[in-house]
């Protein structure tokens, strides 16, 4: 079985952005055009790659070059090695056409929109490195690989969000999405090793040995119990952790819609694209392993239901935070946050080509609609409050047009638009499901408010009058509630406020390429062609309309169609009909204050952590400050004192008692030694009379001595 | 036995040179520098060579030398390595020359300034390499004397306090060392660690010791627990482990910049190592018997100092707390290599892993600690003295590269992959979580929270509007540049191809690992 040249190459996509980021980290301020032209040039080559890799995919669909693994060793460790490994595989494949074509796209639209910034060259710096984690992520054969760069992906994003570093919101911002995806991915650091531990390999597919093979998987599944809980699941779900941190799925969604602080494109790349749909990605990488039952079990696999669970809260939850915002970039967080809900409620009811091709779909639709929104920012002198826009369908017309094209995706207009179909697959796959109706329902809400609040949002954006003049006056500020963690916009205020401008065609030919494929690729994957679904699964397929016509398919797509129709309705009867005025409240709030307030402030989870989780670290932290200083240094102290209090007792000891003797023999022998310094007063008279005299003396007595002998 | 003596050579040359500089007349100050300079890089040479000449694979001693010093006491010139000693001469190597250049700025007294480092390093070259206790525990005290007094004359206001607290406290842990040492010599007539390993494998240490030390209030698993317990404590001192690290914050904080980069850097890791060339291999048995409460001590260690670096205004108490906490990975997977692990389908790999894990991260934490206070000793420099958390602002504007280059360290102390930090926690949770799930879980709160403070870090001091007080403030010139880069080059070496380094410790570490069977 010969490989192929893409195939054995594959690491040159990663590699290739990895490269252009290091030589513009080394690259002085000032050589902006060589940083950007290295990005957009190394992007476009990993395209070129990537797309022979997707030929190469589709050619060998179905076959067992389908799956092509290139493994190699990293270090040794014991008596083995631990590798790491990329792989060709249909779903790698897709994946990476879609991070190169919308990373490209992006590159190009940033040379626009981030024209004006000093660290323009930094800025490409950080996106490529980006760039190449999320693409080694996305080629990665090992759960270890995949993680090294997750974490990679994290700290870009970190990077990023904070790379207008000089804003405290911004700094902030960075920290919290750092810090709270880092919480899911202790979970999944854990379940790495503890699935390390137990399927002796970390690569995904190795031959028949790797963790993802057969024969690790049987071995797992006959893990009942460890710890008390059944051991895949145990380790399914902690690796989900890791994907509910990265995804902003609940409870750790509170990162994504502050990451807005950071620019425009990254918003549309990282946090709407590619980076949160990693999580996605994740799951369907290792799903294997999520839907292994354990052995003579009969019920579903308990890591997909909870998979499923997690993501139709997550839509609904979302779905109706946006509702109420205002800001137009964080209306499109929380839909991320909702859209990635409805990914992974595909991935726990129907299956990996059901969450991958909403994701694909998704990633476009949503890139096209964060790089309008950056347009609609850019043209309104950094505006991103949409109660003071409007009307600008006049001034921007390209904007408004692939906008619009990416909102009715978006809210699931059907036939022409990608979102319709991609969606319809996963309330299709959860009005199958067996265990539940429920994530159904909560389908149709999430969809339902998914189409109201986009034509909210359009219609404060582009119908309307031109509320953008009125920011100078005074009065416009009572109509506005300041809302914690929005910056005050940045700009000061223009004397002579300009007309909202259409962006640069850099900026305007990205959109339109976006919205190309935000109509043609839904195609990809209808009832009647389910090309995209059968090239994952590795299946053939034919056109066949019959598949339209089917009971249930038929159903679901009415029900999506009617629900789409009856939330833009409900929008546009709500908000379009009169033209809209900034002093006045929104029409929800009338009806419900409470309510709206309750979606305006989400839930008040930001304020749940704070007292909570935030709360007790820094109780935590002084509490140890308070133990080191009062407790251990307290008891080494007191040792310390004892010591000291031993030494003076000593001292005492030897003054009074000791050396009360020693002194007395000390006296007296000074006392004789006085009387025998007599002898040595250094008079030379004496001594030598007592010389003389001894003299005499020793004479005298060896005479009588001789005289005796 | 080879025909040069290499070890020999490697711990004379420090010596003799701290001896000669530290004779130099007090005006001498550039030649003293430049001399010292020029003697650790001599030795940084010597312990390459020793490096490239190491026979990787092969699991016995190398560069063995053996003279008999006094036959009636057992006391041998006995010097040699295997992976482990030659890691830490290695790290000595590199760290030693980075302290100098750390340290080049001092002016007070400079030849015995520089003097004393090499003396200090020439104690951690005899350290490393001894095999025989009573020149281990020469070694091991001679690079005590040193730092004392380079924290007592060049350190911060509180030196004195500080220098005298870091000596008492090692000093009765040493004391308590040496005297768990004599009542071995007294039961064994044995000095030489191998030969003591020997007998702890085969478990025949303890009869020895109830046999002829046998008191008869103590039960023979007392007497043994209690002659560990001395050995154990010397250690934990040195290391920290907690409740013994109170002399640690405020001794890094007082000691000159360079003097806490050798003590961070490498003193603490003469403690791992103590617990890898003495307990583990001699008290096996005795380490089993208390492995429990061990291990949550390690993990009690590892949180406590993550949230009490959390609670610390000053940065270079912050980075003494988070020495602590680093070290404590170390010792958890130490700890967990001692379990048995017997319902693990592979426990010699768990446990081959859980070590390679600490003495990388031995390793990791030497670069990077002494690299981040190089870092903060330099911000101090140019903020005219201070270093609080709170005293910056905003610096990223006014000095990009420092703020670059102190980031990747930083981010290289929170285990961020392809920076070297990574590697070493990963293998030591990838080891110890199957041999000590419960503790080994809960340390990971540990890594949360450092993350937390260390981004804190970010977030206060380079991020934020500048501090217009600093508007000023120079970045890093070329020649800091120059002298920092190998440093942060290390660390992404070390991340990205580890095995550099554990292509060296892995045939130690197996064989470690195979006499923990049992």
């Amino acid at each position: 079985m010969m490989m192929d040249w893409t195939a054995r190459n594959l690491w040159l996509i990663p590699v290739l952005p990895l490269l252009a980021a290091g030589l513009s980290a080394l690259a002085r301020r000032r050589h902006r055009r060589f940083s950007a032209g290295l990005a957009i040039g190394s992007m476009a080559v990993a395209l070129l790659l990537a797309c022979a890799a997707f030929a190469t995919a589709v050619r060998h669909s179905g076959t067992e070059l389908s799956r092509q693994v290139v493994n190699f060793r990293w270090f040794e460790l014991g008596d083995g090695w631990v590798r790491l490994g990329w792989v060709l595989d249909p779903l790698t494949a897709m994946m990476l056409v879609m991070v190169c074509l919308v990373g490209l796209l992006i590159f190009i639209y940033s040379v626009g929109y981030m024209a004006h910034d000093e660290n323009f060259g930094r800025f490409f710096c950080f996106l490529s490195l980006f760039a190449s984690a999320m693409l080694g992520l996305v080629i990665a054969n090992s759960l270890l690989l995949f993680f090294i760069c997750w974490e990679v992906v994290g700290l870009t994003s970190y990077l990023l969000i904070g790379f207008w570093y000089h804003k405290p919101s911004a700094a902030a911002a960075a920290k919290k999405a750092f810090i709270t995806t880092r919480i899911g991915d202790l979970a999944f650091l854990i379940g790495i090793v503890w699935l390390y531990g137990q399927a002796g390999t970390l690569l995904f597919y190795d031959a028949g040995q790797g963790c993802l093979d057969k024969p690790a998987l049987a071995g797992l599944a006959t893990q009942i119990t460890s710890l008390g809980v059944v051991v895949p699941t145990a380790i399914a779900l902690l690796i989900f952790c890791g994907a509910v941190g990265k995804s902003g799925q609940l409870p750790l969604h509170v990162w994504l819609p502050d990451a807005m602080e950071g620019p425009t494109p990254v918003s549309a790349l990282i946090h709407a694209a590619t980076m949160v749909a990693a999580g996605v990605f994740l799951v369907a990488r290792v799903y294997p392993l999520m839907a292994l039952t354990p052995a003579g079990s009969h019920s579903g696999a308990a890591a997909l239901v909870v998979i499923a669970w997690v993501g139709a809260l997550t839509a609904v939850f979302a779905a109706s935070i946006a509702v109420a915002q205002t800001d137009i970039k964080r209306i499109l967080a929380y839909s991320t946050v909702s859209q990635l809900g409805f990914m992974m409620l595909g991935l726990g009811v129907g299956g990996v080509a059901v969450g991958m091709f909403h994701l694909i779909t998704h990633a476009f639709f949503k890139a096209l609609l964060f790089m309008g929104a950056g347009s609609v920012i850019h043209g309104c002198h950094e505006e991103q409050d949409v109660r003071r826009m409007g009307g600008l369908r006049k001034f921007m017309p390209v904007t408004f047009a692939t906008y619009a094209i990416g909102m009715m995706a978006l809210s699931g207009v059907p036939i022409f638009f990608s979102g319709f179909w991609s969606k319809d697959e996963i309330l299709h796959a959860a009005h199958a499901w067996s265990m539940s109706r429920w994530p159904f329902y909560l389908g149709v809400l999430g969809a339902l408010m998914t189409a109201f609040y986009m034509t909210r949002q359009m219609c404060f954006v582009f119908f309307g009058k031109c509320r953008l003049a009125l920011r100078q006056t005074p009065a416009s500020e009572q109509g506005s509630v300041a809302l914690p963690g929005i910056p005050a916009p940045e700009h000061p205020q223009v004397e002579h406020p300009a007309e909202p401008h259409e962006s640069p065609a850099l900026m305007t030919m990205p959109l339109a390429v976006l919205a190309f494929f935000t109509v043609t690729l839904g195609f990809l994957g209808t009832p009647a062609w389910p090309w995209v679904q059968s090239f994952l699964e590795g299946e053939h397929t034919a056109l066949n309309v019959a598949g339209l016509w089917r009971p249930g398919v038929l159903l679901v797509m009415l029900i999506s169609t009617v629900v789409a129709f009856t939330g833009i309705g409900l929008g546009y009867w709500l908000y379009g009909r009169d033209p809209l005025d900034l002093q006045q409240t929104d029409v929800l709030e009338r009806r419900w204050p409470n309510l709206f307030t309750l979606l305006r402030r989400k839930y008040y989870v930001d304020e749940i952590y704070e007292w909570t989780f935030v709360g007790l670290n820094a109780w935590w932290a002084t509490a140890c400050d308070w133990l080191d200083r009062w407790v251990w240094e307290g008891a080494v102290e007191l040792i310390a004192a004892l010591v000291v209090g031993i030494g003076w007792v000593d001292r005492v000891l030897d003054e009074q008692v000791v050396n009360r003797w020693f002194d007395e023999t000390c006296r007296s022998l000074s006392t004789s030694g006085g009387l025998l310094s007599r002898f040595q007063d250094g008079r030379v008279q004496k001594y030598l009379r007592v010389l003389g005299l001894a003299l005499v003396v020793l004479v005298l007595l060896l005479i009588w001595g001789c005289r005796a002998s | 036995m080879n025909a040069v003596p290499w070890i020999t050579i490697l711990t004379s040359i420090p010596l003799a040179g701290g001896l000669i500089v530290i004779n130099l007349p007090a005006e001498q100050k550039k030649l003293a520098r430049f001399a010292s300079l020029g003697v650790s890089f001599l030795a940084l040479i010597v312990a390459l060579v020793i490096w490239l000449a190491f026979q990787k694979s092969s699991v016995d001693l190398q560069f063995q030398e053996l003279h008999n010093w006094i036959p009636t006491l057992a006391v041998q010139y006995h010097v040699g390595l295997d992976g482990l000693g030659l890691l830490m001469v290695l790290l000595s190597a590199i760290v030693v020359p980075m302290a100098m250049l750390a340290s080049w700025k001092i002016d007070d007294r400079v030849p015995i300034y520089f003097g004393l480092v090499l003396l200090l390093q020439a104690g951690l070259f005899g350290t490393f390499t001894a095999l025989n206790f009573v020149h281990w525990f020469m070694f091991w005290e001679l690079s005590l004397i040193p730092a004392f007094f380079l924290i007592k004359l060049w350190g911060g206001p509180l030196r004195s306090a500080a220098a005298t607290q870091f000596f008492v406290y090692t000093m009765v842990g040493s004391v308590a060392l040496l005297l768990a040492f004599l009542a071995i010599f007294l039961a064994t007539n044995k000095f030489d660690f191998t030969e003591l390993a020997e007998l702890g494998r085969k478990g025949t240490l303890v009869p020895a010791l109830s046999e002829k030390l046998g008191w008869r209030e103590l039960t023979t698993r007392r007497l043994a627990l209690v002659i560990f317990g001395g050995v154990f404590l010397g250690l934990a001192v040195k290391v920290p482990l907690v409740p013994f690290h109170t002399w640690l914050p405020t001794a890094y904080s007082e000691a000159p910049t360079g003097t806490t980069m050798l003590m961070a850097g490498l003193m603490s890791k003469m403690g791992v190592y103590g617990f890898l060339r003495i307990l583990v291999p001699i008290f096996p048995e005795e380490m089993r018997w208390v492995l429990t409460p061990l291990l949550w001590l390690t993990v009690v260690s590892i949180i406590f100092s993550a949230g009490a670096a959390f609670a610390q205004r000053d940065l270079k108490r912050m980075l003494a707390y988070s020495s602590i906490n680093h070290l404590g990975y170390c010792l958890l997977g130490v700890f967990a290599a001692m379990s048995s692990g017997a319902a693990l389908a592979t426990p010699a790999l768990e446990k081959a892993a859980a070590l390679n894990g600490a003495l990388l991260q031995m390793f990791n934490h030497g670069l990077t600690a002494a690299a981040l206070f190089w870092f903060v000793g330099l911000l101090e420099e140019r903020g005219r003295g201070l270093r609080g958390l709170d005293d910056f602002g905003g610096l990223r504007k006014v000095a990009p590269v420092f703020c670059g280059l102190m980031g990747i360290a930083l981010f290289s102390s929170l285990g961020l992959p392809g920076l070297n930090g990574f590697v070493g926690e990963l293998l030591i949770f990838k080891g110890a979580f199957p041999l000590a799930p419960w503790p080994t879980a809960l340390s990971v709160i540990g890594l949360l929270v450092t993350a937390i403070f260390i981004l804190t870090i970010l977030q206060r001091v380079f991020n934020g509007p500048l501090n217009e007080k600093w508007s000023n403030l120079p970045d890093l010139n070329l020649q800091e540049r120059v002298l920092l880069a190998p440093a942060i080059a290390l660390m992404f070496v070390l991340g990205i191809y580890p095995q550099v380094l554990l292509g060296t410790i892995n045939s130690t570490v197996v064989q470690l690992a195979q006499h923990l069977k049992f």
